[in-house]
């Protein structure tokens, strides 16, 4: 039996900028593997082209060279089974909540179905903001709000999740709850994620395994497997062994900045 | 407790504040309690020192300049300048939406365009206002255009600068489900365009009035602008100032009524504490 292709695979991608101070190489031979169901975080210092790597990812760049490809098909164009949650919540502030997920069908095929509506309702429900889909996304928290924008990735069930530092633009606590929920998430409905971050403590919490990248170029430098087992809580978190491990995440990530 | 917060003066009982303290927090009577005051000094001044109703004069002429024509004779100047005033208003938008799409979507044409609108917006309106009249004969169409010519220019800035402020993201969003580009417009940059768009309207209505007036200064036989100019020539200075207090009336009627439409109809796109 042939075994099932991965689901994202990148293979010698570069991706180069022109600028007006000449080309800049934001990616440089970069390769990965993304299993079917496996969550991957993605950390790196600021400008090491993670989110270049995303949108190459999710179809919206092109390659400069090399090849990605998505379920063992070259990526040619954006796919609809691939959803993606943005740094900011970005939701649109004349739609209801509601409105707010169900928006890629409209924008998709121009209206909304009775069945669109229930899978939105459900969708909410399950990010935990039923009761809220007739409120104002300015009506919301800024937690709330982003629970909204993964709502809406989520609305139309997609394969791959490609989160580009989701909860980093929000305050601590709310971020470390928001982890645990989108853990609840993908254990409840497995997809494969690509979770961009730059916090280490976020990708040890939520990573099968995780790809530490140098900057300018941007190269995977590290691709190592998170030695905790799920379900994960916070007392694993404080175990002498995560801490190591995420003291030689720490490494990599300062050794190269100083190099 | 070591401290306690002593009450500032001015939460303290009403009563207490001076005057001027209470009247800030009137923001209708406040400067209509100024307007009055500037009123009574240019009425009491004007007749103190005999300045000559052709130089300036009181409030009690002007007022008395409204009724040297009929009622009727007064709607139809303000009709007459009113209809120029909206065609060429409505022109505008007509054409600015489509040059900012344009321009906010391709390089192309922002390139190609762009330093034409800005020549186009150079040109004093007031001096190519007669060339037009004789291209365009005398009726509406000439002032219409003239009208077009000074209002269209901030339409076509502020619908541009609205298109271009969408969240990327959002445009990402857009081609991720591989929408058709239309739609990425209706659905995502117009609607983001709108507090923009309402900004330029609100400059537009004012300058829209503007540009009615002046066609009517080169050849009318009606409207305020005829009206203000016949009465100068008559050297009836008094009837001049009222119409140009219509015309002040006209403006600001007209500014509110964008400003309310953005209000009711679009809500979300003012910030909170306006809405």
């Amino acid at each position: 039996m042939m075994q099932a292709p991965d689901a994202v695979h990148f293979q010698g991608v570069g991706q180069v900028f022109k600028t007006a101070t000449g080309p800049l190489i934001a990616l440089d031979q970069v390769n990965l593997t993304l299993a079917r169901h496996e969550f991957v975080a993605v950390l790196g210092p600021s400008g090491c082209g993670k989110s270049t790597l995303l949108r190459l990812a999710s179809g919206l760049l092109a390659p400069s060279a090399g090849r990605v490809s998505v379920f063992g098909t070259p990526m040619t164009r954006p796919r609809t089974d691939i959803g993606i949650v943005f740094q900011q919540p970005t939701l649109l502030p004349w739609a209801s909540v509601l409105d707010n997920v169900v928006f890629p069908a409209k924008h998709m095929r121009g209206r909304v179905s009775q069945k669109d509506r229930a899978q939105g309702l459900e969708v909410l429900s399950k990010v935990g903001l039923s009761g809220f889909q007739d409120r104002l996304p300015s009506e919301l928290s800024g937690g709330m709000q982003q629970r909204v924008g993964i709502a809406r990735a989520l609305f139309l069930n997609p394969d791959i999740l490609l989160m580009d530092e989701p909860f980093s633009a929000l305050d601590a606590l709310t971020r470390d709850a928001m982890g645990y929920e989108l853990l609840r998430l993908w254990q409840a409905s497995p997809k494969t994620v690509m979770f961009i971050t730059h916090s280490i403590p976020e990708a040890v919490l939520l990573a099968d395994r995780i790809l530490v990248m140098s900057a300018r170029p941007g190269r995977v430098i590290a691709d190592l497997t998170v030695p905790l087992s799920r379900p994960r809580d916070e007392h694993a978190l404080r175990s002498a062994e995560i801490q190591d491990f995420a003291g030689h995440l720490r490494d990599l990530l300062i050794k190269r900045e100083a190099a | 407790m070591s401290e306690t917060i002593a009450p500032t003066p001015a939460s303290s009982s009403p009563s207490q504040r001076p005057v001027w303290d209470r009247l800030i927090d009137m923001p209708v009577a406040l400067p209509l309690i100024c307007f009055l005051a500037i009123l009574i000094l240019w009425e009491s001044s004007t007749r103190l020192f005999s300045i000559p109703s052709y130089v300036l004069p009181a409030p009690s002429r002007i007022a008395g300049g409204f009724s040297s024509i009929s009622a009727g004779r007064w709607a139809e100047h303000i009709w007459a300048t009113l209809r120029v005033a909206i065609m060429g208003y409505g022109v505008s938008i007509l054409i600015s939406l489509p040059i900012a799409i344009g321009l906010a979507k391709s390089r192309f044409m922002s390139r190609a365009f762009y330093p034409l609108l800005v020549v186009i917006q150079s040109v004093p309106v007031v001096a190519v206002a007669p060339i037009i009249i004789v291209v365009l004969g005398t009726d509406d169409a000439p002032r219409i255009v003239i009208t077009f010519m000074i209002a269209f220019f901030p339409l076509v800035v502020s619908m541009t600068t609205g298109l271009m402020a969408t969240p990327p993201e959002l445009i990402e969003l857009s081609r991720s489900l591989n929408a058709p580009t239309w739609r990425e417009v209706s659905q995502i940059r117009l609607p983001f365009a709108t507090p923009y768009i309402f900004s330029g309207l609100r400059i537009s209505i004012t300058l829209a009035v503007i540009g009615a007036v002046v066609a009517e200064f080169v050849a009318a036989e009606k409207g305020i602008g005829y009206f203000i100019q016949f009465s100068t020539s008559m050297f009836r200075l008094p009837e001049a100032w009222a119409g140009l207090t219509v015309l002040v009336i006209m403006s600001l009627t007209l500014f509110q009524t964008i400003s309310l439409l953005q209000k009711f109809v679009f809500p979300w796109s003012l910030p909170k504490d306006q809405r």
